[in-house]
């Protein structure tokens, strides 16, 4: 169970590009869950991501895993329970190392890193069955420079390495959407096999509304910093790429609205 | 021929040097200017504990020891106290001057007990007599044995380097300078692997330094000035003849090759008449042209191929 408690996060505080990027949000996971994140651009989700990884303190609210408070743990720390791939395709991988390398430092999450040989006691066998169901033949190349192989090929090498330990978090930050429409069409694929069979309860931030009508089983959709809506079950199952978008317009138009009135209020103390 | 075995033997010394570069500046991508004050501090160690009487490879291990202290040092000011890694390279090399200093007391401690190349020297006299022939020519047999023992220090290290560089830890290494951002989403603190990684750096650099001070029967307050640059010139001489290659055991190997070349084109040109003093510039120059020089000659082509006719 992953849980966020009134987590607050204000970026530059105090100066012209203040930007209140969470207002006090508390969400609850159940173990095993899917949940899609959407929102506009500045809505909060990419920093809902990184308020769970870690990437910045917190200025109040609190984070816990299974009842353990994750709130203090340094980002590195934090990688013993979440497991991440980023939007960049590049990003997940070591581009001078193997394949099999990279798989290896991937099977020692969050464990000290000793003296024993990286590739010792490698499962070979296991890894190349695992690479062989992306279907791009990789299965082949465990000891390749992880660099030679295209973005699709990484991303979902990234993906493999960050459900290889089952983390009790799947973070998936745009992971897509950097990607050609093959190469995103395959990682979704791979996504939807790799979170079905584990058990991590795994966070999809997408910008793409077929994405997040047809995949997870629920639903969150950030604005202004606050969750706009939270669907689940056959609520979730229900709404169609259609009903996003409409959210979406409406969302916008809320922001106008609050716009129009600002302008109004002002306008009458003038 | 004698001057042809001294020089390989300072060449295989100064690989040692090459390879503590190649892991701060290949593998991490710092320049870490430490390496200055920490090739003397390795000499100036390894020469004031020989005066006390201790063990040639205790004292040259403490030397190295020291040089790892000096490189956590830099690690430390630089990852903790977020100072840019040149300064905090800057900083040590600068304290290290008198460090060294205090170290040996004065400026110059000269080395008359027994050193490391004692055993190999004495054998090869023993074996051949003052003087060896080789290929017709006379060489003393005391430099046949610094050459073996540069030749198998350098190996071990070599050789050892690789295989730390293939262990989990060593990966990490690899992986920190590569893409830290992704070592840290496996749970690695990649702050701990640059201080470690600083560390073995200049513990290499001092054991080169240690190593140099023994054969040249002194170590100097001065002896350290440039050798980052010596390094650097060696690391990329190295990997021009490997060319940029993504296997570990390759790259360690061009960096030793490198060095040792390095130090036969400088033997070369000074017997054809460049002056001594000239030399540091000459490196700079070398070391400026090799990094900068390939990027230059591909804009050069590609300015040259925007004119041609489509």
């Amino acid at each position: 169970m992953l849980r966020l408690d009134s987590v607050r996060k204000t970026f530059n505080p105090g100066t012209a590009n203040e930007v209140r990027a969470l207002g006090g949000v508390t969400l609850e996971f159940a173990p095993g869950s899917f949940t899609v994140v959407i929102g506009t651009n500045g809505s909060g989700k990419s920093t809902l991501q990184g308020a769970i990884s870690g990437a910045f303190e917190l200025d109040a609210g609190s984070i816990s895993v299974d009842g353990t408070d994750i709130t203090r743990w340094p980002e590195h720390r934090r990688a013993q329970v979440v497991g991440r791939v980023f939007q960049d395709p590049f990003a997940g991988t070591s581009p001078e190392l193997t394949v099999a390398e990279n798989l290896a430092l991937a099977s020692k999450r969050g464990k000290p890193r000793t003296l024993a040989p990286l590739l010792r006691g490698a499962k070979r066998g296991a890894w190349r069955e695992l690479l062989a169901q992306i279907g791009l033949g990789l299965e082949n190349r465990l000891d390749d420079p992880i660099g030679l192989l295209s973005g699709g090929q990484r991303q979902s090498i990234t993906l493999l390495m960050a459900t290889l330990t089952n983390p009790k978090v799947l973070m998936l930050d745009e992971h897509t959407a950097a990607l050609d429409p093959r190469s995103a069409e395959l990682v979704i694929g791979l996504t939807t096999r790799l979170v079905a069979r584990s058990s991590s309860t795994t966070i999809m931030v997408t910008h793409s509304m077929q994405q997040a009508a047809s995949l997870g089983d629920r639903l969150i959709a950030m604005h202004r910093g606050r969750v706009y809506l939270d669907v689940s079950g056959s609520e979730k199952r229900q709404l169609m790429e259609s009903d996003l978008l409409a959210l979406f317009s409406q969302m916008r138009r809320d922001d106008r609205f609050d716009d129009d009135a600002c302008a109004m209020v002002a306008a009458q103390y003038r | 021929m004698s001057l042809l075995v001294a020089t390989l033997a300072i060449g295989l010394i100064f690989a040692i040097l090459a390879l503590g570069i190649y892991l701060s500046f290949r593998v991490f991508q710092v320049p870490d200017i430490t390496a200055d004050g920490s090739f003397t501090l390795g000499a100036a160690v390894v020469a004031t504990l020989l005066k006390h009487g201790w063990n040639p490879l205790a004292a040259t291990v403490a030397g190295m020891v020291a040089g790892a202290l000096a490189g956590l040092c830099t690690g430390v000011i630089h990852v903790r106290f977020k100072v840019n890694a040149l300064l905090a390279g800057i900083l040590v090399m600068t304290a290290l001057y008198s460090v060294n200093l205090r170290v040996m007391g004065s400026s110059n401690t000269p080395i008359t007990a027994r050193t490391l190349f004692s055993p190999l020297e004495e054998l090869a006299v023993r074996t051949f007599g003052r003087e060896t022939a080789i290929l017709g020519r006379s060489v003393p047999s005391q430099d046949l044995g610094i050459l073996a023992t540069t030749v198998v220090i350098a190996a071990i290290t070599a050789i050892a380097l690789v295989l730390f560089l293939k262990t989990e830890l060593g990966a990490a290494m690899r992986a920190t300078g590569d893409n830290a951002r992704m070592l840290r989403a496996l749970g690695t603190s990649t702050d701990r692997m640059l201080v470690l990684g600083l560390a073995l750096s200049n513990g290499l650099v001092a054991l080169s330094g240690a190593l140099f001070a023994q054969m040249q029967a002194f170590a100097d307050a001065q002896m350290g000035i440039g050798v980052i640059v010596l390094g650097l010139a060696s690391v990329i001489l190295g990997q021009s003849l490997v060319g940029n290659v993504r296997s570990v055991s390759l790259a360690v190997a061009g960096a030793v090759i490198g060095a040792v070349l390095f130090r036969l084109l400088v033997a070369l040109a000074i017997r054809m008449g460049l002056d001594a003093n000239d030399l540091k510039l000459v490196t700079a120059v070398v070391v400026l042209a090799a990094i900068v020089g390939p990027g230059w000659i591909k804009s050069l082509g590609r300015k040259r191929g925007a004119h041609a006719p489509a």
